[in-house]
């Protein structure tokens, strides 16, 4: 079932799913293949590497409306660029300091690390991360757009 | 024509451009960045169709830094200009390359949110005094982010915002610090995004006329700037702001600080806010002076000639942004000074990352600090 035809009042996030490469991009994949289930909430931005990930993309993912950030990227020892998975940590840390700054709850910003084999991984985690932001509702960022957008109807 | 565009060619006074080429000549751009030219720039608003000027790559390169306008025989205003071309620009989709990503411009449209709850007061140590209502407003401005975005570098920018506390508690004045007080708007505005910094600029005026104070002062030449110069043009917003320079200079003409020696030689940076902007440029020279046993030696090119610091709005850093970072890291080198002092947290940001670049030789490797902190490090704290 699509969010859109779920009738109820259940609160669809909008989660933002950065997926490195080699790794957690083909976990996604072999989910999809091995036919796993996960929610629909995810949408999935394939980068080279999660060292690619800086704080400006996550940023830029709440700032459009996205209720949750998850950067997936490989386990450190088979990173495909040897230091690419150390280098998204490291950037993480600074992401999530900027997020708690701004007010946004930690729980909105996840890293974690999904290897190719890991497909059921992906769809877990994918499902406990949308289960996580459902619980916590919208984000503060996206209400005001949500309000704008229907004060603005309401004034058309 | 755009009627902005041409209502900004006659309030600056473009139309009185003689192609004289002096504001390319002492442009900092321009010197190493052969294809940008601010006359060649005027000539386009003036002469060709409003598309050509706006969709010019060209128009986001210039720092802002006022040097032209100091320099401009016919007294042309162009960073007025380049403002209004850049807010046109805006509208028709063009935009900068903005740096770091466009992790800066993000944050500031983050804060746009009235719903957000900021937790930037972590800084605010036990030994500060701040105050949850009062006369005096301290504004901080995004020191808190820029620390942590710029953590790689290892810049400590809110050592400049405790040091302005510490200075305000010293006066005995116990400022009050905003837990909801917003980026100022100076970089959006300058980067033509006029309806965020609006937003941003009716937040923070709300929070003060809340709070009910009197009188702001600033530690951040571009937040006073924007409070100073902006907020008033746009939004009629009339209470009293004042730099921490200016508070340290009258403090010391008073007599109400008393400094211990420092015995080396120092040299300033005039930030381009600050400097030719609103023209302070005795403040932070007095209070360099008052310190006993320092040497205070210029650089070549000071007050109105400063260079600035190579970068503004986190627009368009490149090569070139390090080529002046580089050639002005050197002239203070020049100078024999061992300690480089600024009065801008942008400068101090520019400038170790200029000399974190491979480029960065020896010669323009010195040592910086914030005026505010150096001076509020030397305050004596036995005389009350």
């Amino acid at each position: 079932m699509r969010p859109s035809d779920n009738k109820t009042t259940q609160f669809e996030p909008k989660i933002v799913a950065f997926c490195c490469n080699w790794c957690s991009y083909p976990a996604a994949d072999g989910a999809g293949v091995a036919r796993l289930q996960y929610p629909t909430n995810i949408r999935i931005v394939r980068v080279m590497c999660g060292g690619r990930v800086t704080p400006a993309f996550v940023l830029k993912a709440f700032e459009l409306g996205a209720d949750g950030v998850l950067v997936a990227t490989c386990h450190f020892e088979d990173c495909h660029y040897m230091f690419g998975a150390r280098k998204a940590a490291d950037v993480h840390k600074i992401t999530e300091k900027l997020t708690e700054m701004l007010g946004i709850e930690k729980e909105r910003l996840k890293l974690d690390w999904i290897s190719s084999a890991e497909a059921s991984k992906f769809a877990r985690v994918a499902q406990e991360f949308t289960d996580t932001i459902r619980k916590l509702g919208p984000s503060q960022i996206r209400k005001k757009t949500l309000d704008n957008l229907k004060a603005e109807k309401t004034h058309d | 024509m755009i009627s902005n565009i041409s209502a900004a060619i006659k309030a600056s006074r473009a139309y009185l451009c003689m192609e004289c080429g002096k504001c390319t000549g002492s442009c900092p751009v321009s010197r190493f960045n052969h294809g940008y030219s601010p006359r060649v720039l005027v000539n386009k608003a003036i002469r060709s169709d409003d598309l050509d000027l706006l969709k010019d790559k060209n128009i986001w390169a210039c720092l802002t830094c006022k040097l032209c306008d100091e320099r401009c025989p016919a007294g042309i205003e162009y960073i007025d200009l380049t403002l209004a071309t850049r807010l046109e620009a805006q509208k028709i989709g063009e935009e900068a390359m903005c740096s770091h990503g466009g992790a800066a411009q993000t944050l500031m449209r983050i804060m746009t949110s009235p719903d957000l709850e900021q937790k930037r007061m972590a800084w605010i140590d036990d030994e500060l005094k701040t105050a949850e209502s009062g006369d005096v407003l301290y504004f901080v401005g995004c020191l808190p982010y820029f620390d942590t975005l710029f953590s790689d570098i290892e810049v400590n920018t809110l050592k400049a915002a405790k040091a302005s506390i510490k200075i305000l508690n010293h006066l005995g004045i116990t400022p009050v610090v905003l837990p909801q007080e917003r980026c100022c708007g100076h970089d959006l505005l300058w980067g033509g995004d006029f309806e965020n910094f609006k937003k941003l600029a009716e937040h923070n005026i709300n929070e003060i006329k809340q709070s009910g104070v009197k009188k702001i002062i600033f530690s951040c030449p571009e937040g006073y700037r924007t409070f100073k110069v902006d907020y008033p043009k746009y939004f009629g917003f009339n209470i009293e702001v004042a730099h921490i320079t200016e508070i340290i200079s009258d403090a010391i003409s008073n007599e109400q600080i008393r400094l211990k020696n420092f015995n080396k030689v120092v040299t300033f940076q005039d930030p381009c806010r600050l400097g030719r902007h609103l023209g302070i440029y005795d403040e932070p020279r007095n209070a360099i002076a008052a310190v006993p046993d320092i040497k205070f030696n210029e650089m070549t090119r000071n007050k109105n000639r400063a260079i600035c610091c190579g970068v503004s709005a986190w627009m368009n850093c490149s090569t070139y942004s390090k080529s002046i970072q580089l050639a002005r890291l050197k002239e203070a080198k020049e100078t024999e000074a061992d300690l480089f002092v600024l009065s801008c947290p942008k400068c101090e940001i520019h400038f170790n990352c200029a000399m974190k670049d491979e480029r960065a030789g020896k010669e323009s490797k010195i040592e910086t600090v914030q005026l505010v902190t150096f001076i509020a490090d030397l305050i004596e704290e036995t005389d009350k």
